[in-house]
């Protein structure tokens, strides 16, 4: 047994592995089917400037949307919060805190296998309108709702 | 790869309610650490949700969702048996996915 042929087994085996890695990859790696991250609007730090780059500029007030939240947090680390739209058409649904400083906290594209309504927990760092912001039809539309923090959840 | 996720699928009347717990820091990079420097931002910015071989849902996260996030949601349909999948991307590029059986 010479030097090469062992050599040459074991590259041969280390790009097998190699092979095998690269097609688990292909296979764990989400079918991204909608936008990227949108990485400008999650760093916008006013909230027009927010909406613009969302493409949401000129969005209504609507009753269709709602916001589900306690009226007090009293950690603002952890602040649950949950959207319902009653709006046909709902295709995405974004949680906005104004006085965070960047606006936008969440952003969820949902597919017509939706239900349109999403929970989970925010972070704020002081008192602040949370506004849910819901595209429905190609057009926007808002809720807002005041929540108080009495532990603010950043910077701690 | 973080740790697992912990998955919930119930299905009811027709629809299926997913609730999600996720294990990351989704620090925020806003916060300095015992020296005064500043901690790098590091958060989950992608998920995506899938019901069977479906992408039902993607979202986008900036780094203000809370430590280990929780998340709900509701999708039409589903039966017992079906398959959740839930992937998350960081900000490092680091992912993980997680299925659960809808029961």
């Amino acid at each position: 047994m010479t030097f090469e042929p062992l050599s040459r087994r074991r590259l041969l085996t280390r790009a097998g592995a190699l092979g095998l890695l690269a097609t688990i990859g292909t296979l764990v790696t989400p079918r991204l089917v909608l936008a990227a991250w949108n990485k400008a609007a999650f760093e916008s730090k006013t909230l027009p400037e927010t909406y613009k780059l969302m493409g949401a500029e000129g969005a209504t007030e609507s009753g269709d949307v709602q916001i589900l939240a306690s009226d007090i947090a009293e950690n603002g680390a952890v602040v649950p919060v949950q959207a319902v739209s009653k709006l046909p058409d709902t295709t995405q649904i974004s949680f906005l805190v104004e006085k965070n400083p960047n606006m936008l906290a969440a952003l969820f594209d949902i597919g017509p296998d939706m239900v349109p309504d999403v929970t989970t927990r925010i972070k704020m760092g002081q008192t602040s309108n949370v506004v849910v912001l819901v595209k429905a039809g190609g057009k926007y539309f808002t809720a807002t709702k005041e929540i108080k923090v009495t532990l603010g959840g950043c910077g701690g | 790869m973080g740790n697992p996720m912990k998955i919930r699928a119930a299905s009811k009347d027709g629809i299926t309610e997913v609730k999600v717990l996720m294990s990351h820091e989704m620090e925020t990079g806003f916060r300095k650490d015992a020296s005064g420097a500043p901690i790098p931002a590091w958060f989950i910015s992608e998920v995506t949700a899938k019901l069977g071989d479906k992408v039902v849902m993607e979202a986008q996260w900036g780094p203000s969702v809370s430590k280990n996030p929780f998340l709900a949601f509701k999708i039409k349909g589903g039966k017992a048996g079906d398959k959740v999948t839930i992937t998350w991307v960081d900000s490092k590029g680091d992912t993980r996915t997680d299925t659960a059986t809808v029961t």
